[in-house]
């Protein structure tokens, strides 16, 4: 598991790591059982406080992303992550938003959007199956 | 004096309305703080502030003038042997004995220390890559910094001490620190306390800072606390503005024309009223940085344009 994160940007580490984490998991590069690296392993590869990704991993384990073993380590979750319908659409809303304002600004049409995602996530499935 | 925090009965060092003078000047200036244990704790501020002063009396290297210093719960200036002996000190510019050589450094170093661990100090040596028959003059600066934190490191003390550990380092040897530092505080119920300028560092391993600005204390606390407590918001106005709008709880304000960022220290609403107010529109809002928050925080204080007292990030 390679994620990278960055102190400059304002965004809190534990939600860079939250972030990152889900990435590689919708990517496939993370797949459901996979074992996560030990806190205190992470925490020195990123050189981050420990605790930081302690609470990220608390974090991904609440919103059921990541499951831990008792005294057998953390890892992702066999089932999709359990958030309400309503949820899940405020998380993505902002998401969209931002795209909408992107491709606005490039001239792009929406249907060129739309074909976009599709293309994007024909990859995303490839790359999980494999 | 009572200490009028209540975790101050585990706090691993506790300072209570420290001042301290040096002719006119006021170095520090009623600074109350404590550092709980299993902490790293990020000392942060400007170059004269004031961080190497405070961690002078930490170690008992100056006496508290008024206030008092309670390392372990005990006065560094009177119990220095306990004090001493349960600390890792490596300062910005280590006081090597020139002559000695690697292994020399280690055999002399233990003799101070009855905690040392021979293997551990060892296994940090090979992972340093110093050459155990190397006089320490001859070694570069990122290697001497490397044996200073060796030894400061290996008799595994309950608080490892840094003031400006990676000042003037190569980055390489500033992650051999920040990785010191990490594997201190995963060793149960060890506290590390740094100070640095270098406010990226200090986020990325710190879970509480405290912020020093001309001798006074301007942030203190759980650094997630503090990260949540800050918030970045641009305003729009209807028509360009010469001087900057004046926003009830802006802790600065910067910006040219319509558009003005301001940083608020405490609740949206006062901000989002005062907007309303002023004809303007929050057009932004995000997560500030550390550096932007320190910059909020030094310009505030000083009293002076925002931009004039930008620290490099």
């Amino acid at each position: 598991m390679q994620i990278h994160i960055s102190a400059s940007d304002g965004i809190p580490i534990y939600l860079q790591i939250m972030g990152q984490v889900k990435r590689l998991i919708t990517s496939g590069r993370l797949g459901p059982g996979d074992e996560m690296p030990p806190i205190r392993a992470l925490a020195e590869q990123l050189t981050v406080n420990p605790n930081t990704v302690a609470r990220a991993y608390l974090e991904l384990e609440r919103a059921g992303v990541v499951t831990k073993r008792q005294g057998a380590g953390t890892y992702v979750a066999e089932k999709p992550s359990p958030l309400s319908r309503k949820e899940k659409l405020r998380v993505l809303s902002e998401r969209a938003d931002t795209l909408l304002v992107e491709a606005e600004h490039l001239d792009m049409e929406l249907e060129d959007v739309i074909d976009l995602l599709r293309e994007r996530h024909g990859l995303f499935s490839t790359a999980a199956k494999q | 004096m009572n200490f009028p925090s209540p975790s101050s009965a585990e706090a691993v060092i506790a300072i209570t309305a420290l001042s301290r003078r040096f002719g006119s000047k006021t170095a520090l200036d009623d600074v109350s703080l404590y550092v709980p244990q299993g902490s790293v704790f990020g000392l942060v501020g400007e170059n004269g502030a004031g961080k190497t002063t405070l961690i002078k009396h930490i170690l008992g290297l100056l006496r508290a003038e008024s206030g008092t210093v309670r390392v372990f719960g005990l006065d560094p200036v009177a119990d220095p042997v306990q004090v001493l002996g349960g600390i890792g000190y490596l300062s910005e510019q280590p006081d090597l004995p020139g002559w000695m050589r690697v292994d020399e450094l280690l055999r002399y170093t233990q003799a101070f220390y009855p905690g040392w661990d021979r293997a551990y100090a060892e296994k940090l040596r090979a992972e340093f890559g110093l050459d155990p028959k190397a006089r320490l003059k001859t070694l570069s600066k990122g290697q001497q910094a490397k044996a200073g934190l060796l030894a400061a490191q290996a008799h595994r003390p309950k608080l490892l001490l840094l003031d400006e550990p990676s000042s003037g380092l190569d980055p390489i040897v500033r992650r051999d620190i920040l990785e010191a530092i990490i594997r201190t505080v995963s060793d149960e119920g060890r506290t590390v306390f740094f100070s640095s300028h270098l406010l990226e560092e200090i986020e990325r391993v710190s879970d509480h800072i405290a912020m020093l600005h001309e001798g006074k204390l301007v942030l203190c606390g759980a650094l997630d606390e503090i990260k949540k407590q800050h918030r970045r918001l641009t305003l729009r106005f209807p028509a360009g503005l010469s001087t900057p709008p004046v926003v009830p709880g802006a802790l600065n304000v910067t910006g040219t024309g319509r558009e003005w960022v301001i940083m608020r220290n405490g609740a949206r609403n006062d901000v989002s009223v005062a907007a309303a107010s002023l004809g303007a529109e929050i057009v932004e809002e995000g997560a500030p940085s550390l550096t932007e928050i320190f910059v909020a925080h030094a310009g505030t204080q000083a009293g002076r344009e925002p931009s004039e007292s930008a620290i490099p990030s």
